[in-house]
């Protein structure tokens, strides 16, 4: 069981109010999206979240447990895969359990072979393409003990096939794990694509607009990009998002 | 790898043709041997004085490894107390500039007096020249740490020792091979010097004796000596960084993204 509350959470930095008392839930086993404009603080909730900053208000609580500045709890995977270039594959992606003072090399191997990467354990991370990078760094998300996983933008350096494999790999792996996940992202799409439920973040001072709850069955399959339900969706949130910007321009 | 090869070619070429100059001048302009001897007269005094020199090699270069080895330690741990305690770094800092702008040969007579004339103030005067550049850049090194990565560490709850030894190190670890190679060149200078003031044994005892008799050639001779030396210690350390770094080869020394 892991479900992660955030309460309320209010930041300034000076005069700048960056987050205006951002309130949601992500259930367990559940993939939530926040969808929200560049600069927004989407980065800055996630150091919140995880602990590394303090908000001005607000808390943040894991299975009923307040965890407000408490790092080690969440598992996150920031926007560039950031692996370490001296650490091979395998030791790249045990580095969350290591923090934790434990290596299950294991399940490790299974996992890297799950994601196609079988043969490239003992390589370095500047021998793989920016794909498989990515690839890496979510394993080594997902490896680490942590049940719920934060993902900042994972695939936004991506190119769109490249992006579209990962989406599809990305749900791959999830439907398998059943963990609970916190997706940030700017594309409508890549969203629609791959949550459960979708929250709008406004521009600074952000605050949710919307939520919108995603009606795909799962699995999904590509071809939903295409269906007028998808489209009639992607232009509802498109209108929010538009909606919000020229009502602060 | 050819490409090395050329490249190694072209510098002795362009040493070949600068010894040839010389050659040629010295002859034509009948210049006296103790003012500038020709490089043909100080390879055949090098080929003969071999027994005087040769006792007068292995002192040096072991001066210089023992006070590389001190300086390098200092250096070290230097930058890891001015980097893990920043206070002291505000302190410390503009003091470890200022140091290094008294030239070492100022200092070397000092030491004598405080020291005498043994090994003490030589590895004093070594460690000194030594420890600076390594300090340096290791802190440097530490301060070009991947803040993305040290954003992950620190939310999956990495401890600041864990920071240091997983993240911090290892990302330092080719900027202290950079102040390593300058550190051993400047080891050897300081070797020599620290003999010039009193020594039994060693090339700056048979340069100051060399030079003292007007045996310029021989004076000649401690230089390439110096040179030969500076130059394999630098090779060593680099050997030592690609075993070290071994991440790197493919990037040809380009820094990872």
């Amino acid at each position: 069981m892991s479900k992660l509350e955030v309460r309320q959470i209010h930041l300034s930095f000076g005069n700048i109010h960056v987050l205006n008392g951002i309130s949601f839930t992500v259930h367990d086993g559940e993939f939530v999206s926040l969808l929200g404009p560049s600069g927004s603080g989407k980065s800055t909730l996630f150091s919140i979240i995880g602990g590394i900053r303090r908000p001005d208000r607000g808390s943040i609580w894991l299975n009923g447990k307040n965890i407000t500045g408490k790092t080690g709890l969440i598992s996150y995977t920031p926007q560039t895969p950031s692996l370490m270039p001296w650490r091979t594959i395998i030791d790249n992606v045990l580095l969350g359990q290591e923090i934790q003072g434990y290596r299950d090399e294991k399940a490790a191997l299974a996992m890297i072979d799950r994601a196609g990467l079988k043969g490239y354990e003992n390589s370095y991370p500047h021998e793989l393409s920016g794909g498989m990078k990515q690839r890496v760094a979510f394993i080594r998300s997902l490896l680490s003990p942590q049940s719920i996983i934060c993902l900042d933008e994972p695939f936004s350096a991506l190119d769109e096939l490249t992006r579209m494999d990962m989406q599809n790999w990305l749900l791959s792996i999830w439907s398998e794990h059943q963990i609970s996940v916190l997706f940030v992202t700017h594309n409508i799409e890549e969203a629609l694509f791959l949550s459960d439920r979708i929250l709008v973040l406004s521009e600074k001072p952000a605050r949710i607009t919307a939520e919108f709850h995603v009606p795909f069955p799962r699995p999904r399959k590509e071809m939903l990009y295409l269906t007028d339900e998808f489209i009639h969706i992607k232009r509802e949130i498109y209108h929010v998002l538009r909606g919000q910007l020229v009502k602060h321009s | 790898m050819r490409e090395n090869i050329i490249k190694v070619w072209k510098s002795v070429l362009v040493f070949l043709i600068i010894f040839l100059i010389w050659e040629v001048s010295v002859r034509v302009f009948e210049i006296p041997e103790w003012f500038l001897p020709g490089p043909v007269q100080i390879f055949r005094e090098a080929v003969l004085s071999f027994p005087v020199y040769a006792d007068h090699i292995v002192p040096t270069v072991i001066l210089s490894l023992i006070g590389l080895a001190i300086g390098t330690f200092i250096g070290v741990m230097t930058a890891i107390f001015l980097y893990r305690i920043p206070k002291l770094k505000e302190i410390v800092y503009p003091l470890l500039i200022v140091s290094q702008n008294i030239p070492t040969i100022v200092l070397a007579p000092l030491l004598v007096i405080w020291f005498g004339f043994g090994m003490l103030p030589k590895l004093i005067v070594i460690t000194l020249v030594c420890f600076f550049p390594i300090t340096i850049s290791l802190l440097n090194g530490f301060l070009q740490t991947d803040q993305e990565l040290k954003h992950y560490m620190l939310m999956a709850g990495a401890s600041s020792r864990q920071i240091f030894w997983k993240l911090e190190w290892p990302s330092a670890l080719p900027s202290l091979f950079s102040g390593l190679k300058i550190a051993a060149t400047y080891s050897v200078l300081g070797a020599v010097i620290s003999e010039w003031l009193g020594a039994k044994r060693g090339i700056g005892v048979f340069m100051t004796l060399s030079s003292s008799a007007f045996q310029t050639d021989r004076v000649f001779i401690s230089i390439f000596i110096i040179v030969f030396v500076s130059l394999l210690l630098f090779f060593v350390i680099q050997l030592l960084e690609h075993l070290v770094i071994h991440w790197q080869h493919i990037e040809d020394g380009k820094p990872n993204e």
